[in-house]
């Protein structure tokens, strides 16, 4: 397999965009002016991370790269001493993120770091649950202080309490140290997120690696199927907590009222004005916090907002379980019959095991990952989507501030900033504030952002090559063998698909087998989440990727095909749960796939083929 | 019972009164009857016993054999050939055969015996609703799967035989199977006494396959017991065990019966059967079907179920010759012709995964260290 060079990858600067990279940090770059890390890069071996990052990344929410560009490695090379790796290095070029795992070469050194391993991870091991229950506390105490965090404006006159209690500071000293608060809650945040991942990471990989040695073809959602349904795993609340609204409307006689419109504002105005709409309005309050922080997307980037931002999106499921359960369908999840199939398989499996010691080191391995499986999955919801989603808004209230000051034209503007940009914007805001000048940015940032909302519609244009550089014979880092499913056969897939120049001549596309089954039936392509309300009952989703807020269109479609993800994506979970076929992880088919198109989609064999 | 037959002069009246049959029905047959029918007719009947589809047929027992070898006076004769053969020398080891297989295939059975078989032959027909019904006549080996010593393939099998008189002519060609130059001689490099071997004959209705092939309830390539391997091409299976096609392939999940990865290959030939003649033949596969799967889906996983059942039955892994008959109508049509056990994978003794006494961190330590392979 040859990829290409990345330095002649970055070098071919979309017309137009030169300069772009100012707008990412600095030591993100390829470069050719340092000859050791040049070579660095040329053998090293970059796949683009797709499965995060499907669009080019917005200069602000690199943050959360940065973060885990962080966290990742400093736990698994200063902490935990993960013995052949070290952390995972990131590049990016136009505006897409490139990584590697780097190695530990010396086998001396890797040794050296064998028993501190075994000492430290041992003990997160040996202490999982107790030490996940104080993250818990940890955690939320991290989005309590989110949450309360204020972010002021700049009056005009300094309320006369600063004088009175002698209080000694402005609000333009606040301001900017909001800000920096509100960003360092973030890094904290994503320091926690990391605290049990690698392990997690690593039980759950090397479980699947010992049963595929044992069972050579057996299919990976097979593995994760022994460690499903297993209790304590919070993904599903958000869509449980619609359902529960679902029928509490029923049960109040709202089941009408909340079908009477697509629009949120429409149905809680009719609310307030039925007689028990005021019941229900409550119950939803109770759960909006923490359930509906739940992001349309993955959290990631700004623009995933919540259901508490688009309430429409929840209306929209409550009004499909309501539907449902009118026709007298059963909308529970089918918890019971997951459970029972699981230990079904896994005894079946186990009885196929041939030596006893291979049964036992199975029986430790399972236990080991069905321990870690409910961090691995929660995590998300903590992280990615409550913290995120209350994180957004908060940078929201900064932008408007800036706004105000005539340093954005637009809230959403900020986006196209780094970090430190506004950090430097808010001094300019706050030390013109002070004296009664006007912000020197007033004029620099509005025409900067224009410009690179041109530059981040080309980098939308351009089609990132999924790997550069040299690829290794074996790759140890437990997050890039899980994560991004870096295999012989999905890096012979991608160059494949690469080759084919015309698109309209494809008639069946690869992925993983997320979740068994055949089915034949109409794609319906949905870009976002937004989009899920055109699907129609019986049609076959077709995403870029799913997260839990997708949840109700489960409860529509027949199967399941993504752009990215492996065979843990929400996507091939929710399908294995639900009995839907999935494929996941096709890198194109959203590109590819047209609605309406009649797909055979094999969850078993992870093939769809496309009826022309 | 073979230890009990040596030298006992016997009348065929004689060895009805004792019990043993001459001739039996496979569903009469089970596990524990290789040394009356021989492996191959003993295996059919156990499967028809643990509820698989098999086709019906009847056997020719080994007591049958022993009275037909012993009213013909045949047996004195084949010693006399046996005992100047020097086996080193491979022209007069197969010279010996040739006269030996003469002899025995010239010998019409005893009226008696040829009126037994005919009245099963009618049975049979009876049975399958069709006027003297195609049968496959095989030679089921009393040592073959006992002895592990795999004579597959040696042995032999003549397929589409139609009327009593062709009958009783295989049935006797099968017999003489057991001096084939390379049985002789294997028997003689073993210490084996050719008068101690017994030979039993399966009749077995023809399965007219639209489909068939074979089946490993092991992958045959890397051993993984999670797995059934399905091999098939259109028409008689001939094409696919013999390797003159390149089948479709279709691995399946033993624990979740969903098929996990298929191969639709271009198969160019297939077997099938020329009316006139009885004989299978091969022929092209028409273009516009080269490239059509040869077994359905539903008939994928009904089989894989079968061949779950078989191996459970068993206790190993085995290999299964299978057809789907197209006189049958779909949900009884999917035939078991033939299972034994795997012998390759079997035999190995594989190293655990495993490190003996290892923690779960310990595995996961070497497996970090060990790292996945990317080229």
């Amino acid at each position: 397999m040859k990829f290409p060079n990345p330095h002649d990858v970055k070098s071919k600067t979309i017309p137009g965009t030169e300069g772009w990279e100012r707008m990412y940090p600095y030591q993100y770059q390829f470069v050719t002016d340092d000859p050791v890390r040049n070579q660095y890069e040329k053998e090293t071996f970059w796949f683009n991370d797709a499965l995060h990052y499907p669009e080019p990344l917005y200069p602000f929410d690199t943050i959360w790269d940065e973060a885990w560009y962080l966290g990742l490695s400093q736990y698994n090379n200063r902490i935990f001493m993960v013995p052949p790796v070290r952390g995972v290095d990131h590049r990016i070029i136009n505006g897409y993120i490139y990584i590697s795992p780097v190695p530990v070469k010396d086998p001396n050194e890797i040794g050296s770091r064998v028993p501190h391993f075994m000492e430290r991870a041992g003990y997160y091991y040996k202490n999982w649950d107790a030490l996940e229950a104080k993250w818990k506390v940890k955690m939320e105490a991290t989005i309590r202080e989110l949450e309360a965090l204020k972010i002021p404006t700049l009056p005009d006159i300094e309320a006369l309490s600063v004088v009175n209690d002698a209080i000694g500071e402005s609000q333009g000293y606040h301001l900017l140290k909001a800000y920096d608060d509100l960003i360092n809650l973030g890094i904290k945040c994503w320091q926690y997120h990391f605290e049990f991942l690698n392990l997690g990471y690593a039980a759950y990989v090397f479980f699947l690696d010992f049963v595929q040695k044992l069972f050579p073809s057996m299919p990976t959602q097979r593995v994760t199927q022994m460690i499903s349904g297993i209790d304590g795993v919070i993904m599903y609340q958000p869509d449980e907590e619609l359902k529960r609204l679902a029928k509490l409307a029923i049960e109040l006689g709202l089941d009408t009222v909340l079908a009477s419109s697509q629009e949120w504002t429409a149905v809680e105005s009719s609310l307030r004005k039925n007689g028990r709409g005021g019941e229900w309005l409550a119950a939803l309050e109770k759960v909006r916090e923490p359930w509906f922080n739940v992001s349309t997307g993955t959290g990631w980037f700004h623009y995933d907002r919540s259901w508490n931002d688009h309430m429409n999106i929840p209306l929209s499921g409550i009004a499909t379980y309501i539907e449902k359960l009118k026709q007298g369908v059963s909308i529970e999840r089918p918890t019971e019959k997951v459970r029972a199939e699981r230990d079904r398989i896994t005894a079946e499996y186990r009885g196929l095991i041939q030596k006893d010691e291979d049964r036992k080191q199975f029986d430790e391995l399972l236990g080991c990952a069905k321990t870690v499986f409910p961090y691995v999955e929660n995590h998300l919801f903590y992280v990615e989507h409550w913290f995120h989603s209350v994180f957004w808004n908060k940078m929201r209230e900064v932008a408007a501030i800036m706004k105000t000051h005539g340093m954005l034209e637009d809230v959403e503007d900020i986006w196209l900033l780094r970090r430190d940009e506004i950090k430097q914007a808010l001094w300019d805001v706050v030390t013109a504030w002070a004296t009664g000048v006007t912000p020197r940015g007033t004029k620099v940032w509005p025409k900067e952002i224009g410009w690179r909302k041109g530059v981040m519609q080309k980098f939308k244009e351009w089609s990132a090559p999924p790997a550069i550089g040299t690829p290794p014979e074996v790759i140890q880092e437990p997050f890039t063998i899980v994560l991004w499913g870096v295999t012989n056969k999905s890096l012979a897939d991608w160059s494949a698909v690469q080759e084919v120049k015309d698109p309209d001549s494809i008639t069946e596309l690869k992925g993983f087998a997320g979740s068994p089954g055949i089915v034949e039936g109409r794609a319906r392509v949905c870009k976002t989440v937004l989009e899920v309300g055109q699907l129609q009952e019986g049609e076959i989703l077709v995403a870029p990727t799913t997260s839990p807020s997708w949840a109700p269109a489960f409860a529509k479609i027949e199967a399941c095909v993504t752009d990215v993800g492996g065979v843990m994506s929400h996507a091939a979970i929710v399908c294995r749960e639900y009995g839907l076929p999935a494929v996941v992880g096709t890198g194109l088919a959203t590109k590819i796939i047209k609605s309406g198109m009649m797909l055979r989609v094999d969850g078993s064999s992870g093939v769809i083929s496309i009826v022309r | 019972m073979i230890r009990g037959a040596v030298g006992v002069d016997r009348q065929v009246g004689g060895a009805l009164t004792t019990g043993s049959p001459l001739l039996c029905w496979l569903e009469e047959c089970r596990k524990d009857s290789v040394a009356l029918v021989g492996g191959k007719c003993s295996s059919l009947g156990e499967l028809i016993n643990i509820g698989v589809r098999v086709p019906p047929g009847f056997a020719l027992t080994t007591e049958g054999y022993r009275t037909f070898m012993a009213e013909s006076g045949m047996e004195r004769e084949i010693k006399f050939l046996l005992q100047k053969l020097d086996c080193r020398d491979l022209e007069a080891l197969e010279h010996t055969s040739a006269s030996i297989r003469g002899v025995i295939e010239a010998h019409p059975f005893s009226t008696e015996m040829e009126d037994l078989v005919a009245e099963r032959y009618r049975k049979l027909s009876v049975r399958c609703g069709i006027p003297a019904v195609p049968v496959a006549v095989r030679s089921s080996a009393t040592a073959e799967d006992l002895l592990g010593a795999s004579f597959a393939g040696q042995q032999d099998t003549f397929l589409w035989i139609r009327g009593i008189n062709e009958v009783l002519q295989h049935m006797r060609r099968c017999i003489s199977s057991l001096y084939t130059g390379r049985a002789i001689a294997y028997r003689a490099n073993h210490g084996y006494f050719d008068d101690l071997m017994a030979i039993g004959v399966g009749v077995q209705k023809m399965a007219n396959s639209y489909t068939a092939g074979v089946m490993f309830t092991i992958h045959p390539a890397n051993g993984d017991r999670s797995v059934i391997v399905i091999d098939s091409n259109f028409g008689f299976g001939e094409s696919v065990v013999s390797g003159e096609v390149t089948p479709d392939h279709f691995v399946v999940n033993k624990v979740a019966l969903d098929i996990i990865d298929r191969t639709i290959s271009q198969k160019e030939l297939c077997y099938t059967v020329d009316l006139k003649t009885q004989t299978s033949q091969a022929i092209e596969v028409p273009f516009e079907r080269q490239r059509v799967q040869s077994l359905i889906d539903d008939e994928i996983t009904e089989l894989a179920w079968m061949g779950k059942q078989i191996e459970k039955h068993y206790g190993c892994p085995m290999d299964i010759e299978w057809a789907v008959d197209k006189d049958l109508p779909s949900g009884g049509n999917i035939f078991i012709l033939q299972a034994r056990p795997e012998t390759v994978w079997s035999k190995k003794q594989l190293a655990p995964v495993a490190n003996a006494g290892a923690s779960a961190m310990d595995y996961i330590l070497s497996s970090m260290l060990a790292g996945k392979k990317v080229k």
